[in-house]
């Protein structure tokens, strides 16, 4: 049930090349942020139009797409870009990991390791690890060229200095195939190691910014650290409250006034796959 | 004694527009060497400075840096990469203003840290302790170490940036008016920790200042310019003392005697 | 050790109509190790300056002032640096030292600049120091505060700290008492026995008589005014 006004995904073709020629550059210089002209979309900048993009130009028309944000298919973001997509593009949508070919992520990375033949979409607000101390697009371009990375360190000794360990919680900044540094865009550095090595298709997109990135599949990806402060990928110290996962990334729940809380995977597809195999966890109905 | 120059400067000019910046200007500097180079404002001595530095691209001339792994290197036409590189190790340079060699946002352990970061250093209990030794040096208190400059008074943050800078251990180190904008007393204090350390480390230096009494006390040799060129030079006691150009008499003479 | 070949000096004053000031001409001499020379002659007739050309301080219009066999007329400036660390002492009439810098310190700095460890460097500006009568409760602090006598000994102490072969002393014992005179004097005696070639302006002649083995007249350097 496309709508007739729009082209196939919303935008024209020749934007879809643009696009994907950027997409191409991407996965040739894995980690380096390519340049692209960055469309208005019926939607506001911070609400993942550069991922929008991204995915408008890989979707195919037998593609499954899941939109998911902070790990959930339910939240206005995720259900207002899957209908995007239901009505331009006229795509299947899906909950599923598994059976999604396609899948436009705010701020995680599913629990479920991917597999080849899917893309993930990242929505990514600011692209340039180095902004936090170098303003300049000019030198941070330069940085990037003649691989000038102490400054990122600088930002974790700050870290350690002020808190007495790492305290980059999210973005958490990573090197790819030993070259460039990246922004994983603002997952929980929980979900750092996933990046790398990973089966699937990773695209990063900019809207605001127009910077399209990628890693291509079984990519090399680091994260920054001190050898004697090493990385570590923390998440609360809880099993999850409905299905019994310990391994899985948790978001906190204020249930009442009182200061009760639960903490419940924040991958819900995840967490319901796991509650129909009949795990339950101590909050579990 | 080394016949090597550390530094060979070779007919360097820089023009602008029709205006000249520096014209013709050539010396040697031999490791361990300290060099001054006066003259009013506008005689050209910052646009040599930035020659030298690889700021600004000079017209002609050559800036020859004997570099550890090559030996001599044109450092104006070698790639920006190495010149980069050049400019984070073996080079260092002081700013007459802290915050335009400083990272206002960081703390000064993250500003001492950030060179040793930039060539590797990935242990964070070793770059602090080394942040703290170099603190010590340029007596700033050990406990401010994890304060941000703009907390620091002028001459404290002067001296922070020449822990910054030191801290890799540069051979050769190029200082713009660095004691340009503080108060007498404090002045006095960094040029004595500057004494210190170019002895201690055996460090060349190129510094550029109007003010006579700081090349007395710090340089081997002088250089006078006037109008983008070099008018004398010398050993720095006897151009001061027994000066032969016109101009450097009258800038001798014009200085007050306390 | 010092020697000086057909020496001329000439002042020429850009800024004062160009005027040329003749000072010396044709001075020749020549110290050899363990030899003190005096410089004679009314005020005015050259001694320091002609002092000050033998420490490269002035420059030389013409001639060879020879130190240890290099030319210091010729010189680069890295090598006169270097003669005056390693060769050439000079005690001036003048203290000029960085403001600060503890007393100690400033009599040690000429040993710590060949190399000389800090302790040991130390340990001899101590022994000097003792010798030329500085209260031990002004070491630490910075000898521009002291009164000129005082300075004036922390001069020569910093003078003496390291052995020169050859050596440059502008009155060095002006303004001192009786005392601290006669431990100037041996201190030079010591000095020409282990072999220095020493050249010195001495207004006190006892003290002259004493340690100098012959004068040189400045005064039959002056050119001739006609000129």
């Amino acid at each position: 049930m496309t709508e007739q006004a729009y082209n196939f995904a919303y935008l024209d073709e020749q934007t879809k090349r643009m696009i994907r020629r950027a997409i191409l550059k991407g996965l040739a210089i894995p980690g380096y942020q390519v340049p692209f002209a960055s469309r208005e979309m019926p939607m506001p900048y911070g609400w993942g139009t550069g991922g929008v993009q991204v995915s408008a130009a890989v979707l195919c028309p037998e593609d499954r797409m899941k939109v998911i944000d902070q790990g959930a298919d339910d939240t206005t973001n995720a259900v207002s870009i899957r209908s995007f997509f239901e009505r331009t593009a006229g795509v299947e949508t899906t909950t599923s990991t598994a059976e999604a070919s396609v899948i436009q992520t705010r701020h995680r990375v599913p629990e479920m390791a991917l597999s080849e033949g899917q893309i993930l979409v990242y929505q990514v607000p600011i692209p340039e690890p180095l902004r936090f101390l170098e303003p300049r697009e000019s030198e941070t371009r330069k940085m990037h060229s003649l691989e000038e990375y102490g400054l990122m360190h600088v930002k974790l000794y700050e870290d350690i200095a002020r808190h007495g360990h790492i305290a980059t919680a999210y973005a958490y900044p990573v090197k790819v195939e030993g070259r460039y540094v990246m922004d994983p865009s603002p997952i929980p550095k929980f979900d750092n190691p996933k990046l790398s090595d990973c089966a699937a298709i990773q695209l990063f997109g900019a809207g605001r910014e127009q910077r399209i990135y990628a890693l291509p599949p079984y990519t090399s990806v680091v994260s920054l650290d001190f050898e004697d402060h090493p990385f570590e990928a923390s998440k609360p110290d809880h099993p999850c409250g409905l299905c019994g996962a310990e391994d899985s990334y948790l978001d906190e729940v204020i249930m009442d006034d009182a200061g009760g809380r639960m903490f419940v995977c924040s991958d819900t597809d995840f967490c319901e796959a796991r509650r129909l195999a009949g795990h339950k966890g101590k909050d579990a109905a | 004694m080394t016949d090597q120059p550390l530094l060979s400067v070779r007919n360097i000019s820089r023009h602008y527009g029709a205006h000249i910046g520096c014209e013709d200007v050539s010396f040697d500097l031999y490791p361990g060497e300290v060099m001054g180079i006066v003259g009013e404002s506008g005689s050209g001595k910052s646009t040599l400075l930035n020659c030298m530095a690889g700021h600004l691209t000079p017209d002609r001339g050559q800036v020859v840096f004997d570099t550890r792994a090559d030996g001599p290197r044109d450092t104006v036409t070698m790639s920006e990469p190495e010149r980069r590189m050049l400019s984070r190790t073996d080079w260092a340079f002081v700013h007459q203003h802290a915050r335009d060699g400083l990272r206002m946002g960081v703390s000064a352990g993250g500003n001492v840290g950030e060179r040793l970061m930039a060539v590797g250093a990935r242990n964070y209990g070793d770059i602090r302790t080394k942040a703290t030794d170099w603190l010590g040096r340029v007596e700033i208190d050990a406990t401010r170490i994890d304060d941000r400059p703009s907390t620091f008074s002028g001459g404290m943050q002067q001296r922070l940036q020449i822990a910054r800078n030191l801290v890799t251990g540069p051979r050769l180190v190029f200082m713009d008016e660095p004691t340009g904008g503080l108060d007498v007393s404090v002045q006095a204090r960094l040029l004595d920790l500057l004494r210190g350390l170019v002895r201690d480390m055996g460090l060349s230096a190129v510094i550029v200042t109007h003010d006579l009494a700081v090349v007395r006390l710090l340089a081997d040799r002088l250089m006078v310019m006037k109008s983008g060129r070099v008018v004398e030079q010398g050993l720095t006691d006897q151009v001061l003392d027994d000066p032969q150009h016109g101009y450097t008499q009258l800038l001798v003479s014009s200085v007050l005697q306390v | 050790m010092i020697e000086l070949q057909d020496v001329s000096k000439v002042f020429t004053l850009h800024n004062q109509g160009s005027a040329v000031i003749e000072v010396l001409s044709g001075v020749s001499l020549s110290v050899k190790p363990g030899e003190c020379v005096a410089l004679t002659g009314s005020s005015g007739s050259g001694k320091s300056t002609l002092m000050r050309m033998i420490y490269g301080n002035y420059m030389a219009q013409s001639g060879e002032i020879r130190i240890g066999g290099t030319d210091l007329v010729k010189a680069e400036p890295r090598e006169v640096i270097r003669i005056r660390r390693e060769t050439l002492g000079y005690v001036s009439q003048f203290l000029r030292v960085v403001p600060r810098v503890a007393t100690l310190d400033v009599v040690a700095e000429p040993l710590r600049a060949v190399g000389v460890d800090a302790e040991t460097a130390q340990a001899r500006a101590r022994a000097l120091l003792t010798q030329l009568n500085i209260p031990q409760t002004l070491w630490s602090l910075s000898p521009t505060t002291f009164s000129g006598g005082e300075q004036q000994r922390v001069n020569i102490a910093r003078g003496f700290a390291h052995p020169y072969p050859a050596m440059l002393l502008d009155e060095p014992t002006a303004s001192l008492d009786a005392q601290n005179r006669q431990v100037v004097l041996t201190l030079i005696e010591e000095a020409k026995a282990r072999g220095a070639a020493i050249i010195g302006i001495f207004h006190d002649e006892a003290a002259r008589d004493r340690v100098c083995d012959r004068e040189i007249d400045v005064t039959g350097y002056a050119p001739r005014r006609a000129a």
